[in-house]
């Protein structure tokens, strides 16, 4: 089988970010169809006392060995994809990934997370936001397993 | 070794692939009965039906689950006794045409966000103990049955050729199959099954099938076990978890059912459709973030499942060694967790339900077997637990690749880990002082450490070998017992003393000695000496927390409550205590997790819609548990002396063991028997293990004393009518045979307190019949 060697990454360019959220608001309306943002969205734009953060899956694929179902695979573009038909809606996933970015939303069972779609990218009016190709060997990560660590 | 990151499809195992014509197979079945039901959505945690099969008389039917019976059962093993209430009479035994094997699920069983949610709760009267015994388990079977419409499975008579029961979740049909030319040893069984039912040739189709299945042995032993299937799309083969106590793989062989087999069109995460799925999210993703957490600075269950607790039983001297006359051997480090560790496959999920990310359910993928009919064969051994690796090294079994294939064989053939080991570990004692021998053992050399001569007792036992020690020793301590102190071979008192069992049932793997509490967490229960009522050693014996008889009462009282409450809902113990919030130690009851005794109260509202409290929680239990002693009762135990437990569970039964632990216990003479260190010193060993004999047994009648009466029973030990309708029960029928019993007790003299009061010592109570004040 061959397997994708490379993935494309969300980049963020805090110095021009104005945190107007239509990162946001782009990423609800590919889930749920709605411009919420917040809570609906995988990608997440927080204040902090020094600008602005982004916060958004990486694509280690960490949650790749935590699924029970498989329903956890990397696409042919290399992102980490959540197929909801499958998912049984155990929540394993969200509550190990290191960094809080695969997210459960209360509209549905089913978590969700970034495709790596570039819907935000588009969105942003600052061209805060970029989409760069990393090689996969290069970021990958495995669950925790080892003794003591 | 496997680093993760595996495409699920390309995992391998590397284990012996097997070619069946399972066509040929499959049409060798003849439907014997069918029925056909209904499609209906599980409400609130409940399918509110259960399932009825007679194999007997081909009957299949519904029964209603009312609101009354949810309110005094709640679920789980709560319907299961409720059902056998209604169906068994006070003499059914294990054999009887009546008794049934039950499976249950609970109203929180199936939940996939909280980790720990799979359990199917099983029960049946024991061919050990001849009362009822009930086992919880993992694996898909009991989800799947809920999600396939019903709350529990409920099985009567005994067909008269081997068969298979069906239940199909996607057309709703159950059916009784004849089933001649499977295997009946569960790891080629649960496999063949798991292929002919799947819908389709796929990894995802076979995960939806669940098999329960017994073994060759389970049919000439009375420690058969029900190994639960679920199947897992990784290694590609169906994975087991064991109901074990107490002989229920026996009854399912005895009622000629090669397999239960059961399949689901398809379920997501909310199939229990709960009162409120985002509470129900909330809480379950702050566990899995708490597993996520703290898991590898606490237990370590994720790594090593709950082999992690042989290093630390080893070092408190808990580890049972040589049929448990010592708690830590100097051999015990080569069978340490990470001697595990390394032979463990380390890249998959390993719950044994969907969601619980505990996920001890570890394996060894391509393990070569050593012995028997499978020698050379590449397999899959799903575990060892503790409880399987203490049992070996009751055997003074210290390798791990023996302790696997124990395990393994144990499984296929379908018998319990436990209680063989523990069993074969007082053979082994007895083989040792000249009392069992080789010509009386039919050529095995049965001595400590002889992993060999254990695995060939099994093999023999498996073919249906009728040698005279072969067929007793499959039916356990107990029979030996009997069968040695009828052959005159051994003195009674010494035999009695050292086979560990309690109610005919061998004990699990912790050494009591040094824990009173303990003790009674094995003796004072219902269905005989197992560790899920209670495990107080550290409370007890290490942190010295329950110091007064009335303090371990309650420990023994609130504990089985709290624990029993698992088993109505079908739930999992592990996520309870073995992982803690990381500020647990600094609230007031520690070693309750107050924390989690509140999740649990939250994902209850969450799933049913009722609004309970903790203390409700306890009510629920406080039900049942007095429903099974009652019915205990009402089969002729569940008193004062069905509570007894061997000596050896209590302290030192030779001399060998007085002098290995010398200081502790001359230290114990003086300190809390009031001997001066003069007269100790001029003691012999003998006289001292007297001495601390009848002591030690006079500390644990006044235990008993104490808990009964913190129960609400009578000094016998048995439920009051009173009791009873406190709690809710009107049935006429419990009542009045409790009444009956309480009045032939009075008569007999057995309302008394079992304990010899010293002045100033306090009884639990002075006044008679107090339970009726």
């Amino acid at each position: 089988m061959d397997h994708p060697t490379t993935v494309k990454i969300l980049k963020f360019h805090a110095e021009k970010c104005k945190g107007c959220l239509e990162c946001e608001k782009a990423c609800s309306q590919v889930h749920f169809k709605t411009k919420d943002g917040g809570e609906k969205s995988a990608i997440r734009i927080v204040k902090t006392d020094k600008g602005y953060t982004m916060h958004v899956c990486n694509q280690r694929g960490l949650c790749l060995d935590m699924c029970p179902v498989g329903a956890l695979t990397r696409r042919k573009n290399g992102g980490v994809w959540l197929d909801k038909d499958i998912c049984i809606g155990c929540q394993a996933c969200v509550g190990f990934c290191p960094i809080g970015a695969m997210r459960k939303s209360d509209i549905r069972i089913e978590p969700f997370k970034c495709i790596s779609c570039g819907s935000c990218v588009r969105a942003c009016p600052e061209k805060a936001l970029e989409l760069v190709e990393t090689s996969i060997a290069k970021i990958q990560q495995v669950v925790y397993h080892k003794l003591g660590v | 070794m496997v680093e993760g990151q595996i495409t699920i499809e390309e995992y391998r195992t590397g284990n012996t692939e097997h070619s069946w014509d399972l066509k040929k197979i499959k049409t060798a079945h003849k439907v014997l009965a069918t029925y056909s039901y209904k499609k209906g959505e599980v409400n609130k945690g409940y399918a509110n039906r259960t399932l009825y099969v007679n194999l007997t008389t081909g009957m299949i039917k519904e029964k209603p689950v009312t609101d009354e019976m949810k309110k005094k059962f709640t679920g789980g093993r709560g319907f299961g006794l409720k059902l056998l209430w209604d169906s068994i009479k006070p003499t059914t035994r294990w054999n009887s045409e009546e008794n049934e094997l039950l499976i249950t699920t609970g109203p929180l069983c199936g939940t996939t966000q909280y980790a720990g949610s799979g359990k199917s709760l099983c029960l049946s009267v024991s061919p050990s103990t001849n009362i009822i015994c009930d086992c919880n388990v993992g694996g898909f079977f009991g989800p799947y049955l809920k999600f396939a419409g019903f709350d529990a499975l409920e099985i009567q008579g005994k067909a008269i050729e081997d068969v298979v029961v069906v239940i199909d979740g996607e057309k709703g049909i159950v059916s009784i199959e004849s089933a001649p030319l499977e295997e009946i040893n569960t790891h080629l069984l649960s496999d063949q099954l798991t292929q002919m039912y799947a819908t389709e040739n796929t990894d995802k189709s076979r995960q939806k099938v669940s098999v329960v299945s017994s073994g060759l042995a389970a049919q000439h032993s009375y420690w058969g076990c029900l190994n639960f299937s679920f199947y897992d799309i990784r290694r590609k083969v169906p994975r087991i978890k064991q109901a074990g106590r107490g002989g229920l793989g026996t009854v399912l062989r005895d009622k000629k059912i090669k397999a239960l087999v059961v399949k689901v069109e398809r379920f997501d995460g909310v199939s229990n459709h709960p009162a409120d799925p985002i509470a129900l999210a909330k809480v379950g993703i702050k566990l899995h973030r708490e597993i996520h957490n703290l898991d590898r600075y606490q237990c370590n269950m994720r790594a090593v499942g709950t082999g992690h607790l042989v290093e630390i039983m080893d070092a408190y001297d808990l580890l049972p060694t040589e049929n448990y006359r010592f708690g830590s051997f100097p051999k015990a480090s080569k069978i340490y967790s990470p001697k595990f560790y390394e032979l463990f496959t380390k890249i998959i999920p390993d719950g044994c339900w969907h969601g619980c990310t505990m996920a001890c359910a570890k394996t060894v993928d391509g393990y070569t077997v050593m012995t028997g009919p499978y020698k050379g064969e590449k397999v899959t051994v799903d575990g060892p637990e503790y409880e399987t690796i203490g049992a070996c090294s009751n055997m003074s079994i210290w390798d791990p690749l023996w302790i696997l294939e124990f395990n393994f064989y144990c499984d296929t053939y379908g018998i319990d880990t436990i209680s063989a080991g523990t069993a074969i570990a007082f053979y082994m004692e007895m083989y040792e002082y000249g009392i069992l021998n080789k010509e009386r053992c039919n050529g095995l050399e049965l001595c400590f450490g002889n992993a060999d001569a254990a695995l060939e007792l099994l093999h023999r036992i498996a073919q249906g070998d009728t040698g005279e020690f072969i067929k007793v020793a499959a039916k356990g301590a107990r029979r030996v017992k009997d069968w040695i102190i009828q052959n005159s071979w051994g003195e009674k008192q010494l035999v009695e003393d050292t086979g560990m069992e309690s109610k005919g049932l061998e004990f699990s793997e912790y050494v009591t000695k040094e824990s009173l509490a303990m003790q009674g967490g094995y003796g004072l229960t219902l269905k005989g000496p197992q560790h899920d009522e209670a495990w107080l050693i550290f409370m007890d014996m290490v942190n010295n927390a329950i110091p007064t008889f009335k303090m371990k009462a309650e420990a023994l009282h609130y504990f089985p409550m709290w624990r029993t409450w698992f088993g109505l809902n079908g739930l999992c113990k592990l996520p309870w205590n073995d992982i803690e919030p990381a500020n647990n130690v600094e609230t007031p009851e520690p070693s309750k997790v107050p924390e989690h005794v509140q999740n649990y109260v939250e994902y209850q509202n969450a799933m049913t819609g009722w609004n309970v409290t903790k203390e409700d929680l306890i009510l629920q239990s406080e039900r049942c548990y007095n429903w099974q002693r009652a019915m205990n009762v009402w089969m002729g135990r569940g008193q004062r002396k069905d509570d007894w437990i061997p000596f050896r569970a209590m302290g030192p039964v030779t001399e060998m063991e007085y002098v290995s632990r010398k200081e502790r216990y001359d230290k114990q003479l003086v300190e809390k028997l009031g001997l001066s260190q003069k007269d100790v010193e001029k003691m012999t060993v003998r006289e001292k293990l007297t001495v601390l004999y009848e002591f030690r047994r006079g500390q644990y009648k006044k235990l008993a004393d104490a808990v009964y009466y913190r129960r609400g029973w009578t000094p016998n030990g048995v439920p009051t009518p009173q009791k009873m309708k406190q709690l809710g029960f009107t049935d006429k029928k419990m009542l009045k045979m409790l009444q009956d019993k309480i009045d032939a007790d009075e008569k007999n003299g057995l309302n008394v307190w079992g304990g010899t009061y010293e002045k100033g010592e306090q009884l639990p109570s002075t006044e008679k019949r107090y339970w009726e004040k």
